[in-house]
């Protein structure tokens, strides 16, 4: 039983951080361009750090 | 014109001030184009940086102020990239309600899952003061969540119900409220059973589908939005003691004297009085060639002065232009459309008086048949959630937009869901000539022009806007042309480009003879030669028609261009065709098809379009038509092939199809499970647990339609 005081309180913590990092993600903008985020990695860094 | 908006960067020691614009450009296809127009863009002076987003298809670029729109467009065009400015904030309220329901869909997710965890340890088998504990701990997380996550439903049944009318969200609010105060009321008697994950699992459900609608308006709405805001917003207004002042279009008056300064748009109509130029009337009649004025002519809104300044007086403004009379013949059109049913509020009609009643007549039932109010209670929910409408509500949506995305990557936007079930619909076509089955844009024949001569005709016409000198530039890029360093390049209105290449005079003008055809006199020294234009027929034409017809759809050509124009076009494509028409008898043609029953498809760009797009049971309009036109519009399709129309029927009809099938699933579920809920053998949560599995296979179902378009490269 004492258990559970600590694994509840727990898993709910790492639930809302889930949440709270899901809402900070949509704030800064991640979620508006996502073919151009996968299509990104595709592009040479060598070749971005020229100018 | 908008003024840029001010962004703060980074303050340099001489304080520049830098201007963020934004331009859509659809020629983004991969990763490289990405890199390309990130990596070069900032090496041209003046430009501090660009930003791409790749879904929406625009460029974010950070520029000095001393940079221009044409300035810009032109550096992307350099490293091959057709653009178009973008308004400062197109996406403004739309954007928000997706975000909003999102979010929603954020909570309702954590708390589904988290509640879920509790309960699945009831079941397990949790007993005392675990139990109480849990259901203590359930409830305390539903309820905020369901107070978040449930107000997009809440708000949608409480305007319906003030209203005195229902809709699918009343049955929705009502069950989910329901069942949370009578979960909370066993949560604090220490009762057997709570309910919260079922009604927090049927929020998720239902928010993923009206999300999903929701991306699906605002998809296509920022591509049409980008190309909106062309037409003269305000004037020049000449005072009594020749200073001029800026004035709005609202605000001009008949009787007012404007100048209209090289590449202005008209703001009203008017008469010249002074000054000789040469308009681009295309927004009108969709008709490229420019067309010269001089004093005594009569100008129209939206014309754009191409060469010298011109002093206007204006005869009609506001309400009373060419371009408002055919806006209000647009907007009388529309209303017939605006009358149409989606389908899934069709469905929706029926649907939730017949819930209500179902769920009314199991607590009824039940009490009369002696089970004590709680029992009839949770009968009477599990008949209100079982037979929710999520497969329903995910029916539609889901399908429309896994094809409306599908369609978006072969270069058509379709504007919103009803626009797709139109398009299903339809059983005849009909074309403009002019923008639609051709380009819409003239193209020089450069066959018998040599290496040199195409090399300095590039060199001067990059000098010029004139759209005979634009399509020039173009044709000759496409052609892998480097431009000649022509020097001390001047533009002489009327006449054309002058300039000096290799100690030579060399010279773009207009052809000494009246030619009818469209053409320019390209000379090098002493020699002269003509360069021919043409309004080049889209490649897939043919092949775009052949389709159609396979589809059952017969096609014809409805042009407001001269009638040999139209009949040498009709004739290659072999279409009957209907050439001269006003806007107004392009409207009465769709109308006459209309009153004999049939669903025309109407795909045009000129303005003088824009009543027929309006009018038609479903219409196209090319990326280059004019703004109003798109704004009539159901889809848009961009690139230089015809294709997408074709493509935007049978995926449309592929989509209907697929829907029936989602709705004879999500009805042949309920045929089932309701009698089962009835007589209580479903209990809250195994309804919870069918409607869900309902809903996933309706998705899985939709999903089929991302391989509808077909892959490959349509561009």
């Amino acid at each position: 039983m004492t258990g559970l005081a600590f694994l509840i309180p727990i898993a709910l913590g790492m639930g809302l951080l889930g949440l709270l990092a899901f809402f900070w993600s949509m704030k800064s903008g991640q979620y508006e361009d996502m073919e151009g985020a996968a299509n990104r990695i595709l592009i040479d860094d060598e070749e971005e750090t020229e100018w | 014109m908008n003024v840029p908006t001010l962004i703060a960067g980074e303050v340099e020691p001489e304080e520049r001030a830098l201007i963020g614009t934004r331009f859509t450009v659809p020629g983004m296809k991969c990763a490289g184009c990405i890199g390309k127009i990130e990596r070069e863009l900032p090496k041209i002076a003046g430009i501090e940086s660009a930003r791409v987003n790749f879904s929406a298809k625009r460029v974010a670029i950070q520029h000095d102020s001393t940079l221009d729109e044409d300035d810009l467009t032109q550096a992307l065009l350099s490293i091959g990239f057709e653009a178009q400015r973008v308004d400062d904030n197109p996406m403004g309220t739309e954007a928000g309600e997706r975000r909003k329901l999102t979010r929603a869909l954020g909570v309702a997710g954590f708390g589904m899952m988290n509640i879920m965890l509790l309960s699945v340890s009831v079941w397990a088998g949790a007993e005392g003061a675990t139990k109480g504990l849990f259901h203590w701990l359930s409830a305390l997380i539903a309820m905020p969540v369901i107070a978040y996550s449930g107000r997009p439903f809440f708000e949608s049944a409480w305007m319906a119900l003030k209203y005195r009318r229902t809709n699918m969200d009343v049955p929705i609010s009502i069950g989910v409220i329901l069942a949370t105060a009578l979960s909370l009321y066993e949560t604090i008697t220490g009762g057997d059973h709570a309910y919260f994950e079922s009604a927090v699992m049927l929020l998720f459900f239902l928010l993923a589908g009206r999300a999903l609608d929701a991306v699906m308006r605002d998809r296509t709405r920022d591509g049409i939005g980008a190309l909106l805001g062309r037409m003269g917003k305000s004037a020049s207004v000449i005072g009594a003691d020749g200073s001029t002042r800026r004035v709005d279009a609202q605000d001009l008056e008949p009787g007012m004297l404007v100048l209209v300064a090289a590449g202005e748009a008209l703001a009203a109509d008017g008469e010249v009085e002074e000054g000789e130029s040469a308009i681009d009337n295309s927004m009108l009649t969709g008709e490229s060639k420019p067309e010269a004025v001089k004093a005594g002519d009569i100008l129209h809104a939206g014309a754009i002065n191409l060469a010298a300044p011109l002093r206007v007086r204006l005869t009609r403004t506001a309400e009373d232009t060419a371009i408002a009379e055919i806006a209000r013949l647009m907007d009388e059109a529309g209303q017939s459309r605006s009358s149409y049913v989606r389908i899934a509020d069709r469905a929706s009609r029926a649907y939730a008086p017949a819930v209500h009643s179902l769920a009314a007549l199991a607590f009824a039932g039940w009490m009369i048949a002696g089970a004590g109010v709680h029992q009839s209670l949770v009968i009477a929910i599990a008949v209100l959630i079982i037979t929710c409408p999520c497969a329903m509500g995910l029916a539609v949506p889901t399908a429309q937009v896994v094809a409306s995305g599908a369609l978006l990557k072969r270069g058509l936007l379709v504007k919103d869901g009803s626009a797709l079930e139109r398009l299903a619909e339809v059983d005849v076509a009909l074309f403009d000539k002019t923008g639609t089955l051709t380009m819409g844009e003239p193209r020089p024949v450069i066959r018998q022009l040599d290496d040199e001569a195409r090399r300095v005709a590039l060199g001067l016409a990059q000098h010029s806007r004139h759209p005979l000198s634009r399509g020039l530039v173009a044709g000759l890029r496409d052609a892998g042309v480097e431009p000649a360093n022509v020097e001390s390049v001047t533009e002489e209105v009327g006449h054309g480009l002058k300039g000096r290449w290799n100690g030579l005079d060399v010279g773009l003008e207009r052809p000494a003879s009246g030619a009818q055809e469209l053409a320019s006199q390209l000379r090098i020294g002493d020699r002269a030669r003509t360069i021919v234009f043409h309004d080049q027929m889209r490649g897939d034409a043919a092949e775009t028609l052949d389709r159609l017809s396979r589809e059952g759809i017969a096609a014809s050509i409805l042009s407001g261009d001269r009638e040999e124009a139209v009949s040498e076009a009709a004739v290659t494509l072999n279409l009957p065709f209907l050439a001269e028409a006003t806007p107004s008898e392009k409207l009465e043609t769709l109308e006459a098809f209309k009153a004999k029953g049939q669903r025309p498809l109407m795909v045009g760009d000129g303005l003088n379009d824009g009543p027929a797009l309006a009018a038609a049971h479903a219409s196209i309009a090319p990326g280059s038509a004019s703004d109003a036109s798109q704004q009539a519009a159901d889809a848009v399709f961009i690139g230089k092939g015809l294709a997408p129309v074709a493509l935007a029927i049978d995926v449309a009809r592929k989509t209907m199809a697929v829907v029936r099938q989602n709705f004879a699933f999500a009805i042949g579920y309920n045929v089932l499970a309701v009698p089962l809920a009835l007589f209580g053998y479903v209990t809250p949560l195994i309804a919870a647990i069918a409607m869900s599995l309902s809903s996933l296979i309706v998705v899985a179902n939709s999903l089929r339609l991302s391989g509808a378009a077909g892959r490959g490269d349509a561009l």
